[in-house]
């Protein structure tokens, strides 16, 4: 039999303690996290996900911090990620919402099953008091056999209390029967909670150790589990008033299509000001000319020509036209990464008010006739800002039939930020006829290739579940926090993507292909679309940058109408090289180039059939 | 009837989940087949909110067609301590 000492791919310490923070998503782990270990956190990459798992010192202990998580299994990579870090923890703090109980305190029961030191944390007191809740937190602590410290984390209410704690750890209580069905299983493996995972059918848990599942036993665990947890609330809970108060309205009317879009629109509009005007416009215009095109592209290059020359392969690779340390440096840090940390910013406090949800609920009816559920509208929208993260974020969605579909639709109809700047400018100088038009074409490619998609793709996509949490206002540190992370896990991410592009493009610029892709287009361009013979230099611009696209149209003298096709075979044509890698390293060879080669034939084909309709 | 073809502000109680990863996924939101909950919201041709206890979660149209519910009357609710749980008796 296969023995194993840990599941968890994270080294640290052997004679370290570890203590694990576990909750439900957005309760405040953080702010405890961030109070035991001060300011020396490690995040590591948690091998095989996403995920990032942050740890730090506590004295002579080791915290580890978990993503949030409902309960603790294998349906997605928070709770496997969660459940190997909660299975080599020496003592867990259960970070609860005390508002939301019935809802946490499932998590917390689990755990106690297992068979793990505890100690829970009441967090957001204040919030479950001002919705009338009084708990009753010694005959909590007395009927689950841990001790419970109630908190208000923002105040920094309850961490000395929780340290003090700390030693006081202790294994709860657990259903009697529960017990008696471990033990054949205590036997087999090293602790409890690897027993309990496999008798909650854990497949991963059970192959380490050899065990075949052969029992359903999972669901009536479940069961008795939530018998349980409503038995222990019933006791320990009264709710003293009751009534919609405005964040209940405010709530409805997010969901509700009739508020709901106008709301949305609003937001989208904020955003625009936000990311478009403000980011892309006066921040971009300050990190990509003043500083990194004024100040670090001459000085690069002036030290670089001083010992290669910028005519050499080398010197082409290095401080060409799209040289590594150049145009590579400058796109990324310059451009990509204001944006990116806006769009990551705005993204952070639509998670943390609890707006992603709503909105999800809303898209949902849409989304379904595409073969998406209401979670895809955060890749659509991270699309604006930068098709590449949202081909990363793709991965949150909860089957690999909707990823190809979003991917799909991201890559032909949504426009970057970068690129969105330049459309918005070109089409401000159309009349608005043309506009619409445009717009109308845009939209019907999206909503025929998705339904198209949803079609022809076999399997089914998952439905909507997801938990709507009360509206609050968003805390800026844990706001920051989230957006520095995720910007920078991004950065880390797409910098070799795009420095791989740029290589790609300077050896294509080398080999003359770049030429001869531009002279094998121009029929294409002149006949077909009826445009200049020029814009097809924009067209392959547009492979290496989609802006670079874009603003080569600036140029070229055209007619209105020949603006707006121009317009739209770039809107539609291939996402920028970097996007194109990133789904080659999502989806494999064959499918990314079944999606690169569509988006060049649909851009074409539409935009060619709207031009021989009317210009 | 279909949890889909539940009205705004209707107490129900739920049937039958015929999706066992979905019934997993439910329990832990407090919600199984035989628990009573209410309806807050329906967005037209869209999904159905649903309300148990404080806690709210939204269940798409298709997934809430496969859901068999019965309606009940509005009730307040109450908890009788489960004597087989062994947590009665304690205090």
């Amino acid at each position: 039999m296969h023995k194993h000492t840990s599941h968890c791919a994270l080294d640290f310490p052997a004679n370290a303690r570890k203590i694990v923070l576990a909750g439900n998503p957005n309760v405040g782990k953080s702010v405890f996290f961030n109070a035991l270990t001060g300011i020396y956190v490690d995040v590591s990459n948690y091998p095989g996900t996403t995920l990032d798992i942050s740890h730090g010192r506590y004295g002579e202990d080791v915290v580890i911090d978990t993503p949030g998580v409902y309960g603790v299994s294998s349906f997605n990579d928070e709770e496997r990620v969660a459940r190997d870090v909660i299975l080599t923890a020496d003592v867990v703090i259960n970070v609860a919402d005390a508002a939301h109980l019935e809802r946490d305190l499932f998590l917390t029961q689990q755990i106690i099953d297992m068979g793990i030191p505890l100690v829970l944390v009441l967090n957001m007191m204040d919030e479950a008091e001002a919705q009338g809740l009084q708990i009753d937190v010694p005959r909590l602590s007395e009927l689950l056999g841990v001790p419970v410290v109630p908190a208000v984390a923002i105040r920094k209410d309850g961490i000395e209390e929780l340290k003090a704690a700390l030693p006081q750890a202790r294994k709860g209580k657990i259903d009697p029967e529960l017990e008696e069905k471990l033990k054949p299983l205590l036997e087999k493996v090293d602790t409890q909670a690897e027993a309990l995972m496999i008798l909650e059918e854990d497949q991963f848990v059970a192959a380490c150790h050899g065990i075949k599942i052969e029992e359903k036993s999972r669901e009536e665990i479940y069961l008795k589990r939530r018998e349980r947890v409503d038995c222990i609330l019933a006791q320990v809970i009264k709710e003293t008033n009751k009534g919609a108060s405005f964040s209940t309205k405010l709530s409805r009317a997010m969901i509700n299509p009739l508020t709901g879009i106008p709301i949305l629109i609003l937001l989208l509009w904020g955003m625009y000001q936000l990311i478009g005007v403000f980011v892309a416009g006066t921040v971009v215009g300050f990190t990509e000319e003043t500083i990194m095109q004024g100040i670090y592209e001459p000085a690069v290059h002036g030290f670089i020509s001083r010992f290669i020359s910028e005519e050499s392969i080398l010197g082409r690779f290095l401080i060409g036209e799209f040289g590594l340390l150049t145009m590579t440096v400058t796109y990324i840090l310059g451009l990509l990464l204001p944006l990116v940390v806006g769009f990551y910013f705005i993204l952070s406090i639509m998670e943390d008010s609890g707006y992603l949800p709503r909105l999800a609920t809303l898209a949902d009816r849409v989304l379904t006739f595409f073969g998406l559920n209401g979670r895809a509208i955060i890749p659509i929208i991270l699309g604006f800002g930068c098709v590449t993260m949202a081909t990363i974020t793709t991965r949150m969605l909860g089957s690999d039939r909707e990823r190809k579909i979003a991917i799909f639709l991201l890559g032909l109809t949504i426009p970057c930020s970068a690129q969105l700047g330049v459309i918005a400018g070109l089409l401000a100088g159309l009349d608005a006829g043309l506009v619409a038009l445009y717009l109308l074409v845009i939209v019907g490619v999206f909503a025929l290739a998705g339904t198209a998609l949803n079609k022809l793709l076999p399997g089914k996509s998952t439905d909507l579940l997801i938990e709507i949490p009360p509206l609050r206002l968003p805390r800026w540190d844990n706001v920051l926090k989230k957006t520095v992370t995720k910007s920078a896990a991004f950065i880390k991410e797409a910098t070799p993507l795009f420095a791989l592009g740029a290589l790609l493009i300077t050896t294509m610029q080398l080999t003359g292909f770049l030429e001869l892709a531009q002279n094998a287009l121009v029929p294409l361009t002149q006949g077909w679309l009826k445009l200049p013979k020029e814009t097809t230099t924009a067209f392959i611009m547009g492979l290496v940058r989609r802006d670079f696209g874009a603003a080569g149209l600036y140029e070229l003298a055209m007619t209105p109408k020949q603006t707006m096709v121009a317009l739209l075979t770039i809107t539609m044509f291939v996402p920028c090289i970097a996007s194109v890698i990133v789904i080659y390293k999502e989806r494999g060879w064959k499918e990314a180039s079944l999606v690169w080669l569509s988006t060049w034939v649909i851009a074409f084909l539409v935009s060619g059939v709207v031009a021989q309709l009317i210009i | 009837m279909k949890l889909a073809e539940i009205k705004k502000g209707q107490n129900f109680r739920i049937t039958q989940i015929p999706d066992e990863i979905i019934r997993a996924q439910t329990i832990r939101f407090g919600i199984s087949e035989g628990s009573e909950a209410t309806c807050v919201q329906v967005i037209p041709a869209g999904p159905i909110i649903v309300k148990k206890n404080r806690h709210e979660i939204a269940i798409g149209r298709a997934l809430a067609n496969s859901i068999e519910i019965e309606a009940t009357p509005k009730q307040k609710r109450i908890f009788v301590p489960n004597e087989k749980l062994g947590l009665a008796g304690e205090r």
